[in-house]
């Protein structure tokens, strides 16, 4: 019952004024960037990380962070819901029966469901995350360097395969990634990779440039490009019907189901490294319109498409702080700007985590509890409000995103250079959104390259230079195995479509980049 | 004969529309609708979407009038796009919605109905909504 005794704890320590300040502000924060279309949770997090830097306690930070996440995943389902666009990338599929509903004069319905669902799924994957993360970060105990470099590989590999229209420029977008980390000195022979003999650059170019300047600034530069747009139609809440929050009996019974089975969906596609949370959402979706059929209802406004795929977003961010937390592995862009976030207060995640910084885990856990309570109070009384922010003229917010990315670039190490690093980083960021070439696979390779690196001469070292222990040890080898099965999946549906003799019809999964 | 008129799909446009209709219906007149937004935010609440168009159109159509809908996401301000279509069509008449705003919203804001009315080249009939 230690797991009790230690989330009690957490408990304690999120319940501080100062604590419950910093998950406010998060959870605030995530749903304004949630419902605003374009700027996602990742980007958010970057550009508030310089300002945490001066934190006395990484935990208030961090309890932050994890609000802005959870509050981006209900803002989205607002904007999918009323406006038909997506807010972000895990909330497309919510999108497809919640506008419909909204358009039959259900607004109030699809809202509740995807809120309340939110709350249910995300409750339960925390449950799951509270038993889940500390039996499985001692088994990491044993795990070796060929194991994480393995590891690495995969999570590297099925971003890359599953996130964007093209695998090609999905490993390219990787391999920049990738090169990106590796620029600096080397840490062991001390010499000069990449760095265009610039001695600037020979203390590597730091992961927050590199996320502000892909996301902020080259997501600006995208939006000045693509200049005015044909406003939207926001849907009009109808006047409250009856129900139990907004929702009636009829109505809970339909959604009930759906959103554990999100849940279910959520948690371990979270856990896995598959991009985050698009995967679940249209797993979810599609299995619940599969599971309908007779009712012809989808399509044309099926609460179950609401309420499962919003369950299954939400339960995948605690299911990505499992391999997160107890091995250091990102499996989605966020994911990685929370890697970046730890090594910045030098906490390492992984086995060790929860040993020596027991306090910083189980508050930042225990705050996810709390999170999802103060998101359920605050989003549907507020939704007003939440529709009103997409009335802020893009010029008003971007230019002061703009701002806050040049002040925090600035505010890293005070050196100008870092800025210009960052502006170059930007136009690379714009020609990549321009030419159709993911953000993710280049944040996740730049975060995760230089450790991979790392496990990759450890282990060579260990085997005295035989490549053959990656697939000499057999955990190694299934991962490494499961890493090359990841690169085919996407294209399955048209193999299999083609073994059946039938023209392909779609060209490749694929999912939204996750911003 | 021509008549302009500044459309917004709130109960002050709206006003204004009904007079604008009644006015182009008493004068056989042609109507020219302007509706505009600056374009750069997702959501606009004084732009029309296509039903609030659609009923609009329909209550021009009852009165027998003749028009047309300019919607424009020039980023030209409302006032300025409303001038250059009176210009434009050589317009006999503008009308617009008119409502108090206080001297600090007028600072920050400036008045739409103000610029129209003091830079129009013809009349300018101004509407006021229905009390209550």
């Amino acid at each position: 019952m230690n797991v009790f005794v230690d989330l009690l704890n957490g408990f304690a320590t999120v319940l501080s004024p100062a604590n419950l300040f910093f998950a406010a502000v998060g959870v605030t924060l995530g749903t304004l960037v949630g419902v605003l279309p374009g700027i996602g949770p990742a980007v958010t997090i970057a550009l508030l990380l310089p300002v945490t830097f001066n934190f006395e306690d990484p935990i208030g930070a961090f309890i932050m962070f994890a609000g802005i996440y959870y509050g981006a995943m209900y803002g989205g389902s607002t904007t999918s819901i009323l406006l038909n666009t997506p807010g972000e990338s895990a909330s497309v599929a919510t999108a497809i029966e919640g506008h419909e509903m909204a358009k039959r004069g259900r607004a109030r319905s699809a809202l509740a469901t995807a809120a309340i669902g939110s709350f249910v799924a995300g409750t339960i994957s925390t449950i799951l995350l509270t038993f889940v993360a500390q039996p499985l970060g001692s088994l990491a105990v044993k795990f070796q360097a060929t194991d994480y470099f393995a590891l690495m590989i995969l999570a590297l590999v099925t971003v890359t395969a599953l996130v964007g229209t093209s695998l090609t420029r999905g490993l390219l977008s990787l391999l920049f990634g990738v090169v990106i980390g590796l620029v600096g000195l080397d840490t062991l022979s001390g010499q000069a990779r990449f760095t265009l003999d610039q001695p600037l650059l020979f203390d590597g170019i730091n992961d927050v440039i590199l996320i502000i300047g892909l996301f902020a600034i080259g997501e600006t530069l995208h939006v000045l490009v693509k200049g005015r747009t044909r406003p939207g139609q926001v849907s009009p809440l109808e006047p409250p019907h009856g129900g139990f929050l907004w929702l009636n009996k009829e109505e809970w019974r339909r959604s009930w189901a759906p959103w554990l089975r999100g849940a279910g969906f959520g948690f371990p596609f979270g856990v896995l490294p598959s991009g985050g949370a698009e995967l679940p959402t249209f797993l979810s979706y599609t299995y619940e319109k599969r599971r309908s059929r007779g009712r012809k209802e989808f399509g044309k406004g099926a609460i179950e498409g609401v309420a499962g795929p919003e369950a299954a977003n939400n339960a995948s961010f605690s299911g990505v702080l499992v391999p997160l937390l107890t091995l250091g592995l990102p499996t989605s862009a966020t994911a990685a700007v929370l890697l970046a976030a730890f090594q910045i207060f030098n906490l390492q995640p992984g086995p060790q985590l929860f040993e020596n910084s027991s306090d910083l885990v189980w508050a930042l856990i225990a705050s996810l509890y709390i999170g999802n309570l103060l998101l359920l109070v605050l989003n549907l009384p507020l939704i007003r409000l939440w529709v009103k922010v997409l009335e802020i003229p893009r010029p008003v917010l971007y230019s002061a995103i703009l701002v806050f990315a040049t002040l925090g670039v600035y505010s890293l190490s005070g050196n100008i250079n870092d800025v210009l690093i960052a502006y170059v980083i930007g136009v690379i960021g714009f020609f990549m959104r321009q030419l159709d070439f993911p953000i993710a696979p280049a944040i996740l390779g730049a975060i995760l390259g230089p450790e991979l690196e790392k496990q990759l001469r450890t282990a060579l070292t260990i085997s005295n230079g035989d490549p053959s222990v990656f697939v000499t040890r057999p955990l190694s080898a299934v991962i490494l195995a499961l890493a090359v099965a990841a690169l085919l999946l996407p294209y399955l549906p048209r193999v299999i479509a083609r073994l059946r003799g039938r023209p392909a019809t779609t060209e490749k999964l694929a999912f939204a980049d996750e911003d | 004969m021509t008549i302009v008129v500044g459309y917004t799909p709130t109960p002050l446009g709206e006003a204004a529309a009904a007079t604008a209709i009644a006015e182009a219906a008493r004068r056989q007149a042609e109507l020219v609708v302007v509706n505009s937004s600056h374009g750069d935010a997702a959501v606009d609440p004084k732009f029309a979407g296509p039903a609030t168009l659609a009923t609009l159109r329909a209550a021009i159509e009852a009165a027998g009038v003749t028009h047309h809908l300019t919607q424009s996401l020039s980023g030209l301000d409302p006032a300025e796009s409303i001038l250059r279509t009176a210009r434009e069509y050589d317009a006999d008449l503008i009308v617009i919605g008119v409502r108090h705003r206080t001297p600090v919203g007028k600072l920050l804001l400036g008045s739409t109905a103000q610029r129209v009315i003091l830079d129009a080249e013809c009349p300018v009939l101004a509407v006021k909504q229905a009390q209550g």
